[in-house]
């Protein structure tokens, strides 16, 4: 155990090696050598940092419902670790067996030391925990809830006082300490909740989706609080469902379904693809038809829109499944009880092997370095797999470039890959030709709610065929603007039109040309998935032989054969997905409304959801669709973006992205895009308390540094500077953290 | 070097910190006082339901209108009608033959007939005849039916007797009516609804409060701070107790101020009794919010187990020693019946506590078994 090879799972400091041993051990879910492991870490460096939090065989069951299955894994002092997975893949529970609330069916937690089970009131001196929707009380103001909870952390109340200029310093909410919290934007709320979980001197941290409905500028800000939070040796666990922000974690927990399927830095995850993502950008043609192309391959594992270009993903080769090989490649000596990846047998999902057989080993795949190999590396023994995308790249005459794989890729990659590009659904579509300029059109929309204006003159044009996304944090007026495109809610000024029709004057016929797809798919739990079909047949006006016709088409398109007289709860995600979609498009609607259809979905029904989508659009079908998820924007063909009720900027992805580059070989995400947008369009209060925050350090934002040395000399409590660093090492910091990501 | 000391050298948290619960008294009251509905269920519900029994909801029967058939020109019966028009209870529309006003009982108008027979004056001399009056009364409403039957037959008697008419009876039986000589239901209604009123302040409002905090996550960020349940629930008690305390001296100075209730006890008699009262109220309050964490349900289950029996069950409106032996004893385990007997007696009778002291511990032995339930259902824990 003692020269195992650092592998980037660097945990801190001096004992890094040992200390990755019992990461290892644990994270492989190997419960009986767990305390071997720890012993012999233990022998081997007692400069070791105890780790925060220890889950050993944790299992949680609700009556029937296992929400977390057998996961072991350890959380580490001074680190940033990311609990990540789609919803309802046991998040929430775990967090909650961390902070002492709930208690585990089976196996053990122990949280500095303390067993959650036995030492539960003891634990909550030393866990900062933020729930969702940040447990703030909103008829309290912003001083009061601080007060109440210092006071319930046994803060001396002498010392107060400075702890509170602190943090409120920390988080910016000076201005706002009279506030009521129930008036605060969600990004202060989330703040505001921070900064009452950081009361008394907690030494983990638990924030449980606190990226969600907070602007994109305020959830960069919280990143920058958290960096500073680890460096002073704080564990921090940041739950989440969005995958991108899994890269920004020095370590990552990634749970799907209630079993952990990776433990260890994002990096390690996104290696195993290395040389494996690829970038298709195709001068002309229909970059949906090449997406539907490059995922009927059977050597592309993965694949989706980014602006007018092509990501797509090959799948490794069959021996590289091997669960006892997991990110070991590259290193020979690699012992199997030391890899990462936790067996995932018995997952409905896991059946990779034999799938990609065939495929030799391409040595380039093992070169250990970044993924910034250049593409004749790659080339140079090209696997079957990269020859038959290159055919398909040369073939339409498109550019083919290797890019730096995502964490998102690996997790598909992880569950085996996503589905087909061909949809079933839209082959049975009839083609689509309103003969229209703009399917769907609104001048000088605006919506006053008393003095509140929800919508302020809000223009754009949807053509047909076309993916229209309306982009924008929570409280942006996208939900409102697109109540009024379904007629669900009246004007108060300006007009628009769908499918050609007034919807001041024929808002009834305009309901029934478009198809509408709720939030968390407003289906109706007492009915069963048929009669959910029938009534939703039976309120498109459809009758007699049509409607039984359709019924039958949707069973059929969607495989819903088996589910039929289940109730819709009891569906699997995705297909209660494909229920909804199908309950939309029962009448053959010519315009498509989606709000929010896959955020906190997995990803692998996202991409489900997406090849449908795309295959609608191929017919002609045109979408609308509202998203803060900044992976939907990249499949529309233009959008509005919002903000503070106005769009202030409509463009192509691709457009928006280079509209914001810093300098010309620049590639922002759409996020970044989303930020600087914003921050150019300020003046706003949450602008306004965004700019570079003295109270700070932000020492090392960027990736490259998550896992350094952080443990030693730095003091555990809470030691917020009260004088800023110097201008010079703030600049750094800012300027840090604009730059694009590099790769792992 | 290691940047975790051993958690045991940390001082473990003392078990019970005054400190905490002040802080979460004070938010309490911040949000009581904030809070539109607690205000409203407070003090706006209470004024409504006095005004509403003390006035709308009289059991009182005044004014009936009868109709009263006069078949004779005889002075003696002529001066039997007048009685009967002389009377504040009823209100008489004369006629002379029956068929003027069976019509009017048909159509609800009139609520009873009074004849006075062609032959009354031989009747009145020679009872064998007949009885002297006949009297019709509307069977589709009971109360009202035996009021019109009582009082025909009470001025009938008044009237012989003013005669000299009748014989003396052996017995001379003369209602007098105690601790509420004009028989007015307000005098013991409003006590009645003090006690509803209590109930609705102590068991919805608390049950309401406690599921909102588990319905917007706030219980979950307090849980995991180092309060103790006990702490919890007593800061929630505590500002709730004030409250109710508050609700029923406004109550009771409305009860005496505007609508003219006597207060032959004390107040601090009222004050006490109201203060044992509440210990019940709001342990079922706990009880309910510790079991539904949700505001619909809990909302549902407090009116249902606390309102309507406190309504129902408590002799406010219906005597319980009237009710069906099963009903009685389930009466026994309602904790507003001892309140509410308890209050009708401070308020018209006095400072008895030879009722007080068996009504206060019976509440008290209620209010127990609630606290012990609530203590045992919130656990410091979110597992269902």
């Amino acid at each position: 155990m003692s020269a195992a090879p650092d592998r980037g799972i660097v945990l801190t400091g001096v004992a890094a090696g040992a200390a990755g041993n019992v990461l290892d051990a644990v994270a492989a879910g190997a419960a009986g050598t767990l305390l071997d492991a720890v012993a012999s870490a233990l022998e081997t460096a007692q400069d070791a940092p105890a780790p925060a939090v220890h889950l050993a065989g944790v299992t949680k069951t609700f009556g029937p419902v296992q929400a977390l299955k057998d996961l072991s894994a350890t959380i580490q002092p001074g680190r940033l670790t990311g609990l990540v997975g789609p919803d309802g893949a046991g998040k929430t529970t775990l967090m909650r067996l961390m902070a002492g609330l709930m208690m585990p069916s089976a196996g053990t937690i122990q949280v500095l030391g303390l067993d959650t089970r036995r030492d539960t009131d003891r634990l909550a001196d030393l866990v900062g925990y933020m729930p969702q929707r940040f447990g703030l009380y909103e008829d309290l103001s912003v001083m009061e809830n601080l007060r109440l909870h210092g006071a319930l952390r046994g803060m001396d109340p002498a010392r107060q006082g400075s702890a509170f200029d602190r943090l409120l310093a920390f988080t910016r909410l000076e201005p706002f300490t009279r506030r009521l919290a129930g008036d605060l934007s969600g990004g202060m709320k989330q703040k505001l909740g921070l900064a009452c979980a950081l009361l008394g001197t907690p030494r983990v941290l638990l924030l449980d989706e606190p990226g969600v409905g907070v602007d994109p500028i305020s959830r960069q800000d919280l990143w920058e609080m958290v960096a500073a939070l680890t460096d002073q040796g704080l564990a921090v666990v940041w739950a989440t469902a969005y995958l991108d922000e899994a890269e920004r974690c020095a370590t990552v927990l990634l749970l799907n379904e209630g079993q952990l399927v990776f433990a260890g830095p994002p990096g390690d995850l996104t290696r195993r693809i290395a040389h494996r993502s690829f970038r298709l950008t195709a001068p002309t043609g229909d970059r949906r038809e090449l997406l539907q192309r490059a995922l009927d391959l059977p050597a592309v594992c993965d694949g989706v829109l980014q602006g007018a270009a092509l990501r797509v993903v090959l799948r490794g080769e069959g021996p590289h499944r091997d669960i006892s090989e997991g990110t070991s490649e590259g290193t020979s000596e690699m012992n199997p009880e030391e890899t990462h990846e936790v067996t995932s047998e018995g997952h409905p999902k896991a059946t990779y092997e034999g799938s990609a057989e065939g495929y030799s080993k391409g040595t380039s795949e093992r070169t250990p370095e970044g993924s910034a190999a250049a593409l004749h590396d790659v080339t140079a023994d090209a696997s079957p797999g990269l020859a038959a995308l290159q055919a398909l790249a040369a073939e339409i005459n498109a550019r083919l470039e290797p890019v730096p794989p995502r964490f998102e890729d690996a997790f598909v990659d992880l569950l085996g890959g996503g589905p087909g590009g061909t949809s079933g659904l839209a082959a049975r579509m009839p083609p689509v030709d309103l003969g229209l300029a703009a399917v769907v059109e609104c001048r000088h929309l605006t919506r006053h709610f008393g003095s509140f204006t929800a919508a302020d003159d809000v223009s754009f044009q949807v053509r047909p065929g076309e993916i229209f996304g309306l982009l924008g944090p929570n409280g942006a007026g996208k939900s409102t603007t697109f109540k009024m495109l379904c007629g669900l809610l009246k004007p108060s000024a300006g007009e628009a039109r769908v499918a050609g029709l007034d919807l001041r004057r024929a808002s009834g016929q305009a309901k029934g040309r478009l198809g509408y797809m709720a939030q968390k798919f407003s289906l109706y739990g007492l009915l069963s998935v048929r009669q959910n079909l029938a009534f939703y047949a039976g309120v498109q006006g459809l009758e007699g032989q049509v409607r039984r016709g359709r019924i039958a088409e949707m069973i059929d398109t969607f495989q819903l054969q088996p589910f039929l007289d289940r109730a819709p709860e009891e569906l699997p995600l995705g297909y209660k997905q494909r229920l909804a979609l199908a309950c939309a498009l029962m009448h053959r609607p010519p315009v498509l409304f989606l709000d929010e259809p896959t955020s906190g979905v997995d990803p692998l029904t996202r991409r489900e959801f997406w090849t449908h989508i795309n295959g609608l659009v191929r017919k002609g079908v045109t979408i609308l669709v509202t998203t803060h998820f900044m992976d939907e924007a990249e499949y529309c063909d233009r959008m509005a973006l919002m903000y503070q009720a106005r769009v202030i900027a409509l463009d192509t992805p691709d457009a928006l992205k280079a509209a914001v580059a810093l300098h010309p070989g620049e590639q922002p995400t759409m996020e970044q895009a989303f930020i600087r947008l914003i921050e150019r369009n300020g003046g706003s209060e949450e602008a306004t308390a965004n700019q570079p925050n003295p109270a700070i350090q932000v020492t090392q934002t960027s990736q490259e540094n998550s896992g350094r040395e952080t443990t030693g000399t730095k003091p555990t409590t809470l030691a917020m500077p009260l004088t800023g660093p110097s201008k010079e090492l703030r600049d750094r910091g800012r300027r840090e953290s604009e730059q694009p990501r590099p790769a792992a | 070097m290691n940047p975790n000391p051993p958690p045991a050298a940390s001082p473990s948290a003392p078990p019970f910190s005054g400190r905490r619960l002040l802080a979460l008294v004070r938010k309490e009251g911040l949000q009581v006082v904030r809070d539109p509905s607690a205000i409203l269920i407070a003090f706006v519900l209470p004024v409504i339901l006095l005004f509403l029994f003390a006035y709308a909801v009289s059991l009182d029967i005044r004014q009936v209108p009868i109709g009263l058939v006069l078949a004779t020109e005889d002075p003696q019966a002529q001066s039997l009608a007048a009685a009967f028009a002389g009377t504040r209870y009823f209100r008489v529309t004369p006629a002379r033959d029956p068929r003027e006003v069976v019509a009017g009982v048909e159509t609800g108008t009139l609520d009873g007939l009074v004849m006075i027979p062609a032959d009354f004056a031989r009747r009145l001399a020679d009872p064998r005849l007949g009885p002297l009056v006949e009297i019709v009364t509307d069977g589709s409403q009971p109360n009202t039916a035996n009021f019109v039957a009582n009082y025909a037959q009470g001025v009938v008697t008044g009237w012989a007797q003013g005669q000299g008419l009748a014989p003396a009876p052996l017995v001379d039986l003369r209602p007098r009516f105690w601790f509420n000589p004009e028989i007015e239901s307000r005098r013991f209604l409003v006590p009645g609804a003090i006690g509803i009123i209590m109930t609705m302040i102590g068991t919805l409002l608390t049950a309401l409060v406690l599921a909102r905090e588990w319905e917007r996550g706030t219980m979950e960020a307090l849980l995991a701070t180092p309060a103790r349940v006990a702490e919890i629930l007593l800061g929630k008690l505590l500002p709730y107790f004030v409250l109710g305390l508050l609700a029923t001296l406004g109550s009771a100075a409305l009860a005496i101020g505007v609508f003219g209730l006597p207060l032959h006890g004390s107040w601090g008699a009222l004050l006490l009794l109201s203060a044992v009262f509440l210990v019940p109220a709001l342990g079922q309050g706990l009880v309910i919010s510790a079991i539904a964490r949700n505001q619909f349900i809990a909302a549902q289950v407090a009116l249902f187990t606390g309102f309507l029996p406190a309504f129902l069950l408590s002799g406010f409106l219906f005597e319980i020693d009237s009710m069906p032996a099963p009903i009685r004893a389930i009466t026994l385990v309602v904790p507003a019946r001892y309140f509410i007997a308890s209050l009708q007696t401070v308020f018209l009778a006095g400072d008895a506590w030879a009722v007080f002291l068996p009504n206060m511990a019976a509440m008290l032995t209620i209010g127990a078994v609630f606290f012990v339930l609530a203590r045992a259902k919130t656990r410091k824990s979110l597992d269902p």
